[in-house]
């Protein structure tokens, strides 16, 4: 089997479409061998700053013949039918076709079309350019006086078949058997023989081909730097993933900060190195707390062991902060409730006016939900009107990031209550599915209105979410307002704030977070057969009723529902109606029909009183007590009774049985 | 910085500095840029004597990407950013300062590598420093343009900003410009090793950037930021628009050009004095572009024409 070694060194790549490239090139290469008819090979891809490559081996020399039977029209078919059947076989005349006689359909001409095989090679050099041009680059551009479009300019295609060049051409560039290594640490051009040979060459030129390498080698010298020096690397994955598509060989380097900057916020600090200058940080291993370091991935090895890259480093990074340190000084000269005002010419969204209206909204909203949720209402109204107040300072206007962060530490600098602080850094959360939702009342009423007020007001105006797009992330709005009322134990009835059709898309938000936490959907089906708008009892409800479905009598009860429910449905659909139904107990003939009867009024009051204190696993297990009662009627009567009225009177009594057990949730969505 | 040993052979400003065991002045780094870019058979020109926000404003880069000409050009250019403007109190932040623009239409294929000779003739040595090229798209919503490049960091700085253009006006460039800016006073401040833009050593005789331009930047704050008249700005600003309507009437894409320019410089010093809310500020920036947008066609139609 052959191997073919490609790779297109261009000019550099952006770090951020690097392993996605990496991943099309695989797939774009695979994609046209299948369709040239190799079916199995294998690809080792990789990518670098200023190169995209892929090895695939296990390929053939060439492909081979294949014979393909065509079936045309009958013999006796219209002419212009039999020369559109010549002209798609590629036959001359139909001289050439074969005929075949077929029991049911009469004689019919055949061509074997013969498809010559083809060398892998000439596959390649077909191959190759077609992706050059269709690459799927998030963005492309032409340069010099051609129209080719790249990421960048591609200078070099280096195409081997088994050692041998791949002899193709693509606006002005000629495969060739050639690269060159690290821009500052190679050693010009080479040429490679194969995969092998490439690797060590390129090696040697300081470029590390695999990026999961770089990654590793960024991490472990990081990592024994930060053990050198008493710190604790913060592990930054986005950050890894990006600084490793900046480098062909990692020099990691340790830089030091002016420890002035430390009375900075640490979240400013944080982003400034991370954003600005794609730093990681570090922490003090003894107090835990941001160490006035930084650490630089660099390229290059430096000739004075990279003193003057930390050096230079370190007086940027002291620009930067000095400009943190400007925004953070002027900020604070302006309480948060002088900036309220300026929200007023904030745009939120056209049709739903400025962040100020919106901020009067929450105020009002906060107010209401406080006593709902344990706050102080003064406290929460407060904390609502300076939730936004931070969008208008310049730290926010730098780092947007800090929305609510920097409101905290500007409110806690006005003396607000810390209470009010926190709430204005927590009613953004939760920002994800694994970030923490707020638990401190005041926090969660501000939270809360903050979200009811945007999934309201898009709603209103008709901006709901659709299949394919949610750009105002009202789902993650909804879902941010179940979460924590279901991890607060909120009891908050939402139809006080939202209207049916809200209603229903939070109870869908909910399935989908109930499902993803694995319950069945039958079962949250079922529950939801009883309207409710109290998030927490439903759960509760969901959850009960799952555990008890689990259990044999939880089984066996549903088993005997079924039964008997079966019944019922046989019945209605001849038109029988179970509301006009009532049991009249002097008409019971048999054992089982008298005892059934007597345990459903022996669990009816327990049932209520289950029920009215949410104690769904009491109100199941009172149930349960039907199993056998309901097996023995179902066992021993005969519903179908000649006499109507006993007839009747035993389809009322199953009646009576689902009524009662449709009080907890809708059996008939379980599966069996 | 200990370059002096590594500095290139030809004898430039920069040269001479670091052999006198001096760094380099403001100039001798503007001096050099020139000497090398002259060498590669740039066409040095001197600044556009209108206020422009960047170097690429210039009709020599705007204008000249486009059409089908060879044109290689570099030249200091004045950038007026009136928003930017800090009374002269912040040691990066200025409203007026120098970019140091580059030109050359086709970009030659080795364009990385002359850039990368140039920052060595200034004594910025690739072995000692992390040069990085870090993707950076180029886009001036103002004249309808955008390329696709770098920001070129050394050392974790953003020292230029490297573009291949890819349209002017809407217009596509072809073939394509390579655009080189350099912005020169943190280039300085780095080889100098200064924290504060004001102490540039301006001439390497005891002038610093302070002494040419603090006070300006002042008097130029007071203007931005409290008497400038809205009022008027926004009368000249409806005037520019009209005279370069006239003059693209009349197929005079230069003139009207100019026009343009003032109209965006009108709208930046609106835009400084606060009082251009969001929504308009769209609305000065389409009126902008759409000016920018008839002068670049106008100067395609007119080289077509004369090339024919």
């Amino acid at each position: 089997m052959s191997e073919f070694l490609l790779e297109l060194f261009s000019e550099e790549i952006p770090a951020r479409m690097q392993k996605r490239a990496m991943e099309d090139l695989a797939r774009m290469l695979g994609e046209g061998f299948k369709k040239a008819g190799i079916l199995s090979c294998d690809f080792e891809s990789f990518v670098a700053p200023r190169r995209l490559g892929v090895c695939v081996t296990g390929l053939p020399i060439a492909t081979p013949e294949t014979r393909e039977e065509k079936k045309g029209p009958k013999i006796n078919a219209p002419q212009a039918a039999i020369d559109g059947f010549v002209r798609a076989a590629g036959i001359a005349s139909i001289a050439e076709a074969r005929v075949e006689t077929d029991a049911k359909k009469g004689d019919f001409y055949v061509v074997d079309v013969v498809k010559a095989g083809a060398k892998t090679a000439e596959i390649i050099a077909e191959l190759v350019p077609q992706i050059i041009r269709n690459f799927p680059w998030p963005k492309s551009m032409r340069w010099g006086e051609g129209s080719l479009r790249w990421v960048r300019p591609l200078h070099r295609i280096l195409a081997l078949f088994d050692g041998e060049i791949v002899p193709f051409e693509i606006e002005g560039i000629t495969a060739s058997n050639q690269t060159e290594g690290h821009r500052f640490h190679g050693n010009g051009v080479f040429a490679v023989a194969n995969f092998a040979d490439y690797k060590t060459k390129i090696a040697a030129a300081n470029v590390i081909i695999d990026r999961e390498v770089r990654k590793a080698s960024i991490l472990a010298q990081a990592n024994e730097i930060c053990a050198n020096n008493g710190l604790e690397l913060v592990d930054d994955i986005g950050l890894l993933e990006e600084v490793c598509g900046l480098v062909d060989k990692p020099f990691v380097i340790l830089g030091q900060m002016d420890v002035a900057f430390l009375d900075l916020p640490p979240e400013v600090i944080r982003l400034t190195l991370r954003l600005n200058q794609k730093y990681f940080v570090a922490n003090d291993k003894a107090s835990g707390k941001l160490a006035p370091y930084f650490i630089v991935v660099s390229n290059l090895n430096a000739t004075d062991g990279g003193k003057a890259i930390a050096l230079g480093n370190a007086r940027v990074l002291s620009a930067r902060l000095n400009d943190a340190r400007y925004f953070w000084d002027l900020d604070r000269k302006t309480p948060l409730e002088s900036r309220v005002a300026k929200l007023d010419s904030l745009v939120f969204h056209e049709k739903l006016g400025s962040v100020g209206d919106k901020v009067k909204r929450i105020v009002e909203l906060a107010g209401e939900i406080a006593p709902l949720v344990g706050a102080d209402v003064v406290e929460a109204k407060r904390a609502a009107l300076l939730c936004k107040a931070d969008l208008s300072t310049e730290m926010v206007g730098e780092f947007p990031e800090l929305q609510g962060i920097m409101g905290r530490y500007y409110a806690l600098n006005d003396n607000e209550f810390p209470e009010v602080a926190n709430a204005i850094a927590e009613h953004y959360k939760p920002v994800g599915p694994s970030d923490v939702v707020p638990t401190h009342p005041v926090s969660i009423a501000v939270a809360l209105a903050d979200k009811f007020d945007t999934l309201v007001g898009f709603f209103a105006i008709g901006e709901k979410p659709t299949g394919s797009g949610d750009p105002y992330a009202l789902r993650r709005a909804a879902l941010g307002i179940i979460r924590i009322v279901l991890e607060n134990e909120l009891r908050i009835p939402i139809k006080g704030f939202v209207n049916e059709e809200l209603i229903s898309f939070f109870l869908d938000r909910l399935k989908i977070y109930l499902r993803d936490q694995d319950f069945e959907h039958d079962i949250i089906d079922a529950a939801y057969a009883i309207t409710d708008d109290d998030l927490v009892r439903i759960v509760n409800r969901i959850k009960a009723l799952s555990a008890f479905i689990k259990t044999t009598e939880g089984e066996n009860l549903l088993a005997g529902y079924k039964r008997a429910a079966n019944i019922l449905k046989a019945e209605e659909k001849k038109g029988w109606e179970s509301a006009d139904a009532v049991v009249n107990p002097s008409l019971f003939k048999e054992n089982a029909e008298m005892s059934l009867f007597a345990t459903l009024g022996e669990i009816s009051s327990d049932l209520d009183v289950f029920l009215a204190k949410e104690d769904f696993a009491g109100a199941l297990g009172a149930l349960s007590s039907l199993r056998s009662p309901i097996y023995a009627f179902l066992d021993d009567v005969l519903v179908n009774d000649a006499d109507a009225s006993i007839r009747q009177n035993r389809l009322a009594l199953l009646a009576q049985l689902r009524q009662m057990m449709a009080k907890i949730a809708d059996f008939e969505c379980i599966r069996g | 910085m200990s370059e002096s040993n590594n500095i290139s052979s030809h004898q430039t400003a920069c040269s001479r500095a670091y052999k006198l065991g001096k760094k380099p002045s403001f100039q001798d780094i503007i001096l050099t840029l020139s000497d090398y870019w002259a060498r590669q058979g740039c066409v040095i020109l001197q600044p556009y004597d209108s206020e422009v926000g960047a170097g690429t404003l210039h009709p020599a880069t705007t204008l000249r990407a486009l059409g089908d000409k060879p044109w290689k050009a570099a030249y200091v250019q004045p950038s007026r950013r009136p928003k930017d403007a800090r009374y002269g109190e912040n040691p990066n932040r200025l409203g007026h300062y120098y970019q140091y623009q580059v030109i050359l239409k086709p970009n030659p294929i080795n364009l990385q590598q002359l850039y990368l000779d140039s920052l060595y003739e200034i004594g910025i040595d690739p072995k000692l420093h992390d040069i990085r090229f870090v993707e950076d798209d180029w886009e001036n919503p103002t004249v309808g343009a955008w390329g696709l490049g770098w920001e070129v960091w050394c050392d974790g700085m953003e020292v230029s900003q490297y573009t291949y253009f890819q349209q002017v006006g809407g217009f596509d460039c072809k073939p394509v410009s390579g655009e080189l800016t350099y912005g020169l006073e943190r280039l300085t401040m780095y080889v100098q090793g200064v924290e504060n833009v004001y102490d540039i050593d301006f001439n390497g005789q005891g002038v610093t950037y302070g002494d040419v331009f603090l006070e300006n930047e002042k008097q130029q704050s007071a203007f931005n930021f409290e008497h400038s008249d809205a009022a008027m700005l926004k009368r000249w600003f409806e005037d520019a628009e009209k005279q370069c309507g006239i003059l693209l009437a009349n197929k005079l894409p230069l003139p009207a050009f100019d026009w343009a320019l003032k109209s965006s410089h009108l709208f930046n010093l609106l835009d400084a004095r606060g009082v251009v809310s969001p929504t308009e500020r769209q609305s000065f920036i389409a009126r902008v572009r759409d000016l920018a947008k008839g002068c670049a066609a106008s100067w395609l139609e007119n080289q077509q024409g004369a090339a024919k």
